[in-house]
């Protein structure tokens, strides 16, 4: 894999309409950082985790409401807010 | 049974990547991972693939955990590590299997694959050759697997604890937040159930919490570590980390895991549904 590629994973083959997706990619100088992105709820509880991809990218199937995005790369924390919505990928570009 | 016996820290680990009687295992919820890379001389079992009967809907059985071990080279007398990704989810899961089906000595990776990552230790792509075995299993340990009848008399008199996410539990969601939504089963949760999310034992790095830390959170969660448990989620894999913590970290002597979970009960039909949070 070379480089970052802008935004979340391809959303070919989902349904958009029907989720609600919070998606993007994780970043240190434009290039993709192997890591982990938690998603807390509103309460700030942990919802979900995953890795990110090779190309740095991560999704989410949430519903709509007030998220926390939690970039966790070695060494350090990033969190970012985030508003999702039903039939819209929300995108979210983490630079650590 | 103290921590040691059943939990290793990375350094342990670090220190015995040569010890043929020691046999590390990744398990991982992304089956994938193990391609990319994973910790030296590790070997993979691949939870859908090697853990599930194929045709109906149940784990492999006796003679089916045999073949397994014996093909991976695993043998009766070796210290089995498990590790995987997120906070050990499906390590715990296959943890589940090596008690249930009596291998002596098994352990978890404190951590898992994620703390080794965010530690930036070594990981490479060789895969290693290990010598087939006979693995000999014991029947399966029915007293750590609960059923749906089993669940349904809980109710109400044993504790019971769904530790899916809280969106889940009150039925918001029927799914974890990174899988795809469409389900055929009900939302909701089993009356008198409480809610304490699997991630709560666990810290960000994916290291449990301290044995004083976890107790205090089932405590003030309204679950009486006296009385006998059953544990679910959604296929029962998070509630097989919640079965580790408080069956081999905090030594509840009764606690079982319902691997039938939230997909089984929620499309049973006439049983009693609870909406909302606790």
């Amino acid at each position: 894999m070379c480089g970052a590629k802008a935004g979340g994973p391809d959303l070919a083959g989902v349904d958009v309409a029907n989720e609600t997706i919070i998606q993007g990619s994780v970043t240190r100088d434009g290039e993709p950082v192997n890591g982990y992105v938690r998603l807390l709820d509103e309460g700030g509880e942990f919802t979900a985790e995953v890795p990110t991809s090779a190309t740095g990218q991560f999704r989410f199937f949430a519903r709509p409401g007030k998220w926390t995005l939690r970039a966790l790369v070695p060494g350090q924390t990033v969190d970012r807010q985030v508003v999702a919505s039903q039939g819209t990928a929300v995108e979210v570009a983490i630079a650590v | 049974m103290s921590r040691s016996d059943v939990l290793v820290d990375a350094d342990w680990v670090q220190a015995r990547l040569d010890d043929p009687k020691v046999v590390i295992v990744e398990v991982d919820e992304d089956t994938s991972a193990y391609d990319k890379n994973h910790i030296r001389n590790a070997v993979r079992i691949d939870w859908k693939k090697d853990l599930q009967d194929p045709v109906r809907r149940d784990f492999i059985d006796q003679a089916g955990f045999e073949a397994l071990l014996s093909a991976k080279g695993i043998a009766n007398d070796d210290t089995v590590v498990l590790y995987g990704g997120n906070n050990n989810w499906f390590a715990s899961y296959a943890y589940w299997y090596f008690k249930l089906y009596g291998h002596g000595d098994v352990r978890l990776l404190d951590g898992g694959r994620k703390k080794w990552e965010l530690d930036s230790r070594d990981l490479v792509s060789e895969v290693p050759a290990r010598p087939a075995t006979e693995y000999t299993a014991q029947p399966a340990d029915s007293s750590i697997r609960a059923f749906r009848d089993d669940v349904i008399a809980a109710i109400g008199t044993l504790n019971l604890v769904d530790v899916r996410s809280p969106d889940e539990f009150s039925g918001k969601l029927l799914a974890p937040a990174h899988l795809p939504q469409e389900q055929s089963q009900r939302p909701g949760h089993v009356p008198s159930a409480r809610n304490i999310p699997w991630a709560k034992n666990a810290n960000d790095d994916g290291t449990f919490k301290s044995d004083d830390e976890l107790k205090a959170l089932y405590e003030a969660e309204g679950v009486d570590l006296a009385t006998d448990t059953i544990a679910y989620c959604r296929i029962g894999e998070r509630s097989a980390l919640t079965w580790f913590v408080l069956h081999e970290l905090l030594g509840q002597e009764n606690v079982k895991n319902y691997d039938g979970s939230w997909t089984e009960y929620g499309s049973l039909v006439g049983v009693p549904i609870e909406l909302g949070s606790n």
